[in-house]
């Protein structure tokens, strides 16, 4: 499942708080548990967002584990890492700590369209502008990179299936110079339609060093 | 003229279908890439409401197309849109000349069907509530507005091509080119845009190798080696077209 296939359109508590106080919320967290690092304050930390998910955001369960199994692997091997190296208690407190991050942010993109996060990020990246920085480029720059992903991914699954087709063995290797030829044409015909668009009808904020 | 580095207070969006139509014209227009030649000495003027334009591969249609709304200046000659230059009033022109692609996937920069429509409307600094009122009103038009907050990557791909439309015709230009629109779509999805494109209120220049397309266009221009080496109503075109390609 994409990074963008996250998102559950909903009519819920979380749906409706802004995505600038979620992301916030998101960071709070972080600092929290890397902060406090204790068994208890994880697992708390874990079961309140098990219950914003459930409860606050309105996810079915198949879907607050659907947002973990990415991750499930990489969880199981840093547990027995811990188990061989250090304890249970550090191995536990570790993988609690992580996945209630995960799920936290699962929540956070499950509940925020991307243009308002990206609407934050443009907000945040509003003081750039005295450097010559235009915010809305950059909030352009993230939701483009966010589209071409499942696209790119796609184009190198054709380019995968017509080498498998024609018999080649390491379609992995081999399809790295198509793709980059079909990414690179594609990258050109992007440029294109943003000119067509009207992407650059907005005039390059001057930088105060450069008004100086 | 302003200039162009001056911040600009955010402005209402213009109308641009308000403004007189007048013709696009080419007059005695050459490009070139590089060495490679691809137009040469084409002068037109088009004030029908559907033209098409036809011709081999190579042969310079998608060129006179983007020459069309500036994407690529004329290297020899000029290209008047409604009497501006696009080599000198370059923004303008796009304003009034909105392009489709070819490949819709190459168009849509946003992930979400939504978002993406109104791309073009924040580019025009359209306010927030008039923005949405027209992004619901063409998404509902193409039939996507149960598709709103979708994932753009995971429509079929005659939805995609509504969308590369939809996207276009929501900033409301006077005239749309559309590039091999359907090319990339089976029979249901090329007729559906075709039906787009016979109920546009908007002028049409269409780069097609669809020959079905062009029943009830106006006027038909086919290119060949840069040049046009015909030009009339589609019947005699085509046909004239058809027996030149066999």
């Amino acid at each position: 499942m994409s990074v963008l296939a996250l998102y559950a359109p909903g009519p819920s508590v979380l749906h409706r708080t802004p995505a600038g106080v979620k992301l916030a919320a998101l960071a709070g967290l972080s600092v929290l548990l890397f902060a406090v690092p204790e068994l208890p304050v994880a697992a708390g930390a874990f079961a309140v967002v098990v219950l914003l998910a459930l409860a606050g955001a309105r996810l079915r369960p198949r879907q607050v584990v659907a947002q973990l199994r990415p991750v499930w692997l990489w969880l199981a091997g840093l547990l027995v890492f811990h188990l061989i190296v250090t304890d249970l208690a550090t191995g536990a407190l570790a993988v609690l700590r992580l996945a209630a991050l995960v799920l936290a942010a699962a929540v956070v993109t499950a509940t925020s369209k991307v243009a308002e996060l990206v609407a934050v990020i443009e907000w945040l990246c509003a003081p750039l502008r005295l450097v010559g920085v235009r915010p809305g480029r950059v909030g352009l720059a993230i939701a483009m990179t966010l589209r071409f992903i499942p696209l790119v991914a796609e184009r190198a699954e054709r380019i995968r299936e017509a080498q498998a087709a024609r018999g080649a063995t390491r379609p992995m290797f081999l399809l790295l110079v198509p793709l980059l030829v079909q990414v690179l044409q594609l990258a050109h015909t992007t440029a294109e339609a943003l000119d067509a668009r009207g992407a650059d009808d907005e005039a390059p904020p001057r930088a105060l060093w450069r008004r100086a | 003229m302003a200039r162009p580095w001056r911040r600009t207070a955010a402005r209402p969006a213009e109308d641009v279908t308000a403004r007189p139509r007048t013709a696009l014209e080419l007059i005695h227009v050459g490009h070139a890439y590089g060495e490679r030649t691809v137009l040469r000495d084409v002068s037109l003027v088009l004030a029908e409401h559907r033209v098409g334009v036809i011709g081999g591969n190579g042969s310079g249609k998608s060129t006179f197309a983007r020459l069309l709304n500036g994407l690529v200046l004329p290297t020899a000659g000029r290209v008047l849109v409604d009497g501006l230059d696009t080599a000198e009033d370059l923004r303008a022109v796009r304003r009034r000349v909105g392009f489709v692609f070819q490949d819709p996937d190459a168009q849509i920069v946003h992930p979400t069907v939504a978002e993406d429509v109104a791309f073009g409307l924040q580019n025009q600094r359209v306010p927030a509530a008039e923005r949405a009122a027209r992004v619901a009103e063409v998404l509902a038009r193409y039939g996507l507005d149960g598709h709103a907050d979708h994932p753009a990557h995971l429509l079929s791909g005659g939805q995609k091509q509504l969308l590369a439309i939809a996207g276009v015709l929501v900033m409301r230009p006077a005239r749309v080119v559309f590039d091999e629109p359907t090319t990339l779509l089976d029979l249901a999805n090329r007729r559906r845009v075709a039906r787009v494109v016979e109920e546009l209120e908007q002028d049409a220049v269409v780069v097609t190798h669809d020959l079905d397309l062009l029943a009830g266009f106006d006027r038909v221009l086919v290119f060949e080696d840069g040049r046009v080496a015909a030009d009339g109503s589609p019947a005699e075109t085509v046909a004239w077209y058809v027996r030149r390609m066999t």
